[in-house]
């Protein structure tokens, strides 16, 4: 576990590094990523995962706004790697460093766009986050903010997705659970691609942002999370702080 | 000249006939020679050539191959034989001597005769046997390894039968030896030896020296020399350094008293690891193969068919005769050495025949009053015969042996199979990466580049370079063109490469081919050489170029890949339709089709310029769009799902 620094200890934290001018790498050239992190009571990294990012009518927004919140760690996944050569070293090092890793991303046929899953796979590893030594993770919290194009109703055994939409995210919930972490109820947005026309877009990106300060700041409840299926922008499940 | 001239046409138009009809008939290029030797005899007899001088010098042809072979064979590989040279060839030359010996005295020979014609006949033909095995590709297999342990011991030994022969002489014969004397090429050696004045420690010195010379010369001077002829920068200089070697060497061993065979030999072996071998063997390759053919074709002119006529039945019956003696004791050593399966036979079979120093040894034991000069002929008839029937002898192995075993034989052949590799052509910037990729995969390379100072730096760092032209087709084939899976291009000159594409793709099609070009107009000619495979040096980098520009600019780097991709899939598809209406002999602004296509995609680049990028932007983000909110199966709403529930009932 990091150490815990005052807030406003501001830490650049771009890794991987940039890497200028030569080298092996075929990281794409000259990349220049960063993301500013202030040190809260928890700490808090958002992995966020979308292919078609320009295209996206509500995770862009929502992963603006991440990314604009001081004092949490916040990851592009496609930009930090357009060629899926995950550094398993530099994610591991950023897991040890938070306490609650929360991935954001749209649902693509029921599961997570493919870069998370090869995250999953290739950072996860025996010995690290599972296994008889593999404890790293164990005690941490994971959480999901997803966004699905169906319907909260289509989501039941009688709707047309034939099961809650809870039911399409075991596979994430097992990972969390092999490797000791606690898995909160996700944050969802139904129907995402009516949204702008709806309306819901500005709710659901103000609720996120909320959402994400208070986890930093340690004021988000995650037992009354745990009462509920899903969390919406209405009624998050935020106390006082403690 | 004139005589000259009319000689060697004789020689080279009966071998350009008959070795391409023997191949096609499966018969090999020995028979071929043999049976071109026998057209032309009655018009060398017309013309008055001593065939047996031409003989003698075609048999240099059997030194340049021992040097080839010498070449093929590391000092550690040699090493490894040890047993087998010295136990299973020293046995077969002891056990055939000694055996054909008694049975000439059973014959009613004295000892003296019989103890001379065993020596003779129990040596093998190392030029027939090594030339068919590597036709064959069976010279790396159990069988042919010990073939050749055999005949390399058989090569030594001839030289101790020098010297012990004329102890055998008989005084009767004495006479005869005058007249006899003049027609034994073994009277050269005697006049340029140093050695017979020297007692016999002194000898030993100079043969140890002379050795000693071939080993420290070979390892540690011609490195030096073949850097200042590489200076020159001429082909045909490398050439003449190879035969200088060769010859030189081969003169020293007559001084000393030595094999010239057994002198290049080791020259060979120590030249083994040397960079320059595949150059080496490129260059004598061609004379070892021209000797060898006239060798054999003199042996096949050379048969006295007056002679043979005369006691047909007797030769026959002395040749057959000897052939499976030699191939009783062949087996038998077989199975005491542990040679298995097809390997036996073909050591049997290979190794059953007389050979061409049974000629030097024959007129050698009439010059030297041991054998008379009618039994001298007479088995001349035998040894040539002998020679003759060999490559029926690896024809019944072929059919009748080989085939038994071919499961086993594949497998031996894989384990010991040295080349198979990758060659890379050209070790610069581009080909240097390329093999060092390869290498650390653990694949096998062999690197052939023209920069002498180049490649001793490379060596030094332990990586397997050899010095040459990869554009020669002889030393592709030194390289091992015939049993290489991959060929990698990396040489600069351009039309060179596209050439030995060309080359490449027509004779050895099994190769797979990886090529460097310049430019577009470079792959289109690649392209149309049969190149599949081709690689622009500076497209790569001009694609990570472009894409940290895109970054740079504030583009998603995961939208920036993908539009680099897109990049390259739509220039892809327009090279390869340009690349199939590309013709090298029209020049790009007359060929029709190739504007025409050109134009077509200079619309459409500028439509993309514009921002229609209908071009490959629609390919590019398929997949990542939202569907429609137009379409109602895209997105179910409750009742277009209830809706499909029923219809599904």
């Amino acid at each position: 576990m990091a150490e815990r620094r005052p807030l406003a200890t501001i830490s650049a934290r771009s890794m991987p590094r940039p890497k200028h001018g030569i080298g092996p790498a075929d990281s794409g050239g000259n990349e220049f990523r960063g993301s500013f992190r202030l040190r809260g009571m928890a700490s808090l990294i958002v992995y966020y995962a979308h292919p078609g990012h320009k295209f996206s009518h509500v995770n862009q927004h929502m992963a603006r706004a991440a990314g604009a919140i001081d004092g949490i760690t916040f990851v592009d996944l496609y930009r930090d790697y357009p060629r899926f050569d995950i550094d398993v070293n530099v994610e591991q090092k950023r897991l040890l460093e938070h306490d609650v890793v929360l991935f954001q991303f749209p649902l693509f046929w029921y599961s997570t766009p493919s870069i998370i899953k090869e995250w999953e796979d290739l950072v996860l590893e025996h010995g690290f986050a599972y296994g008889s030594s593999g404890d790293k993770l164990a005690g941490k919290q994971m959480m999901l903010a997803v966004t699905g194009a169906g319907p909260a109703e289509a989501y039941t055994h009688d709707g047309f997705q034939q099961y809650p939409l809870r039911t399409f995210l075991t596979p994430l919930e097992q990972t969390a659970r092999l490797c000791g972490m606690h898995f909160s109820a996700p944050y969802v947005l139904y129907e995402s691609l009516r949204a702008p026309a709806a309306g819901l877009v500005e709710p659901h990106v103000g609720g996120y942002r909320q959402l994400l300060e208070a986890i930093r700041d340690d004021r988000y409840d995650f037992d009354a999370a745990n009462r509920m299926d899903v969390v919406h922008f209405d009624g998050l499940p935020i106390g006082t702080g403690s | 000249m004139d005589e000259f001239l009319l000689l060697a046409f004789l020689f080279l138009v009966a071998g350009v006939i008959a070795v391409p009809i023997a191949s096609q008939l499966g018969l090999g290029s020995v028979l071929g020679y043999l049976i071109a030797g026998i057209a032309i005899s009655p018009l060398l007899q017309q013309l008055h050539v001593d065939v047996v001088s031409v003989q003698h010098f075609a048999e240099f042809g059997v030194v340049m191959m021992l040097f080839l072979v010498g070449l093929e064979l590391e000092p550690r590989m040699l090493w490894s034989m040890r047993d087998r040279l010295l136990g299973l060839g020293g046995l077969q030359v002891a056990v055939t001597a000694a055996a054909i010996t008694g049975i000439a005295m059973l014959l009613g020979q004295p000892w003296s005769i019989a103890l001379a014609v065993g020596l003779v006949l129990s040596l093998s033909s190392t030029a027939i046997v090594l030339q068919t095995l590597n036709e064959k590709g069976l010279m790396k297999s159990d069988g042919g390894q010990s073939s050749f342990s055999v005949l390399l011991f058989q090569d030594i030994a001839v030289i101790p039968m020098l010297a012990f022969i004329p102890l055998l002489a008989m005084p009767e014969l004495v006479d005869v030896a005058a007249t006899a004397a003049h027609n034994g090429g073994v009277s050269d050696h005697a006049s340029l030896s140093l050695v017979d004045r020297l007692n016999g420690w002194q000898r030993a010195l100079v043969t140890a020296g002379a050795i000693g010379l071939v080993v420290v010369g070979g390892s540690y001077l011609t490195r030096p020399v073949f850097r200042f002829i590489a200076m020159a920068r001429l082909r045909e200089l490398f050439t003449a350094f190879a035969l200088l070697l060769i010859i030189g060497i081969a003169l020293l061993m007559i001084v000393v008293g030595l094999s010239p065979a057994l002198g290049t030999f080791l020259a060979g072996v120590v030249l083994a690891n040397s960079e320059y071998r595949h150059e080496l063997e490129s260059d004598i390759d061609p004379f070892k193969g021209l000797l060898l053919g006239l060798f054999f074709i003199t042996v096949g002119a050379a048969i006295r068919f007056d002679l043979l006529v005369e006691n047909l039945a007797g030769v026959v019956a002395m040749t057959l005769g000897l052939i499976g003696l030699k191939a009783a004791v062949l087996y038998a050593l077989s199975r005491a050495f542990g040679i298995g399966g097809a390997h036996r036979w073909l050591f049997t079979l290979g190794l059953a025949q007389a050979g061409e120093f049974g000629f030097v040894l024959l007129s050698f034991t009439v010059a030297n009053t041991v054998i008379p000069v009618a039994l001298a002929d007479q088995l001349l008839l035998v040894v040539t015969l002998s020679m003759l029937l060999t490559p029926l002898l690896f024809l019944m192995y072929d059919k009748m042996f080989a085939p038994r075993f071919v499961a086993t034989q594949n497998r031996e052949a894989d384990a010991i199979d040295e080349k198979g590799g990758v060659i890379v052509a050209g070790h610069g910037r581009f080909g240097g990466i390329v093999n060092r990729i390869l290498l650390s995969a653990g694949f096998k390379t062999v690197v052939l580049d023209y920069q002498s100072e180049h490649l001793e730096r490379l060596r030094a760092f332990g990586i397997r370079v050899y010095f040459g032209d990869a554009m020669r087709p002889d030393l592709l084939h030194a390289a091992g063109i015939e049993e290489a899976k991959m060929l990698v291009i990396a040489i600069d000159e351009r039309e060179s490469a596209t050439e030995l594409v060309r080359y490449v793709t027509e004779n050895h099609p099994h190769v797979y081919i990886v090529v460097r070009a310049m430019d577009r107009h470079h792959v289109y000619e690649l392209w149309n050489a049969g190149a599949r495979d081709i690689i622009r040096e500076t497209f790569d980098s001009s694609l990570r170029a472009g894409r940290s520009a895109l970054q740079a600019l504030g583009v998603h780097p995961y939208d920036a890949e993908r539009q680099v991709k897109g990049f390259v899939l739509n220039d892809r598809e327009q090279m390869l339709e340009l690349a199939s209406v590309y013709d090298p002999d029209i020049p790009a602004h007359e060929n029709v089709e190739y504007v025409e296509k050109t134009k077509k995609f200079l619309e459409r680049y500028e439509q993309t310029m514009q921002g229609n990028s209908a071009a490959f932007g629609s390919r590019l983000d398929r997949g990542w769009v939202p569907p429609s909110l137009d379409d109602p199966e895209t997105e179910p709403a409750t009742e277009a799902a209830q809706q499909k529930e029923h219809r599904g009932q």
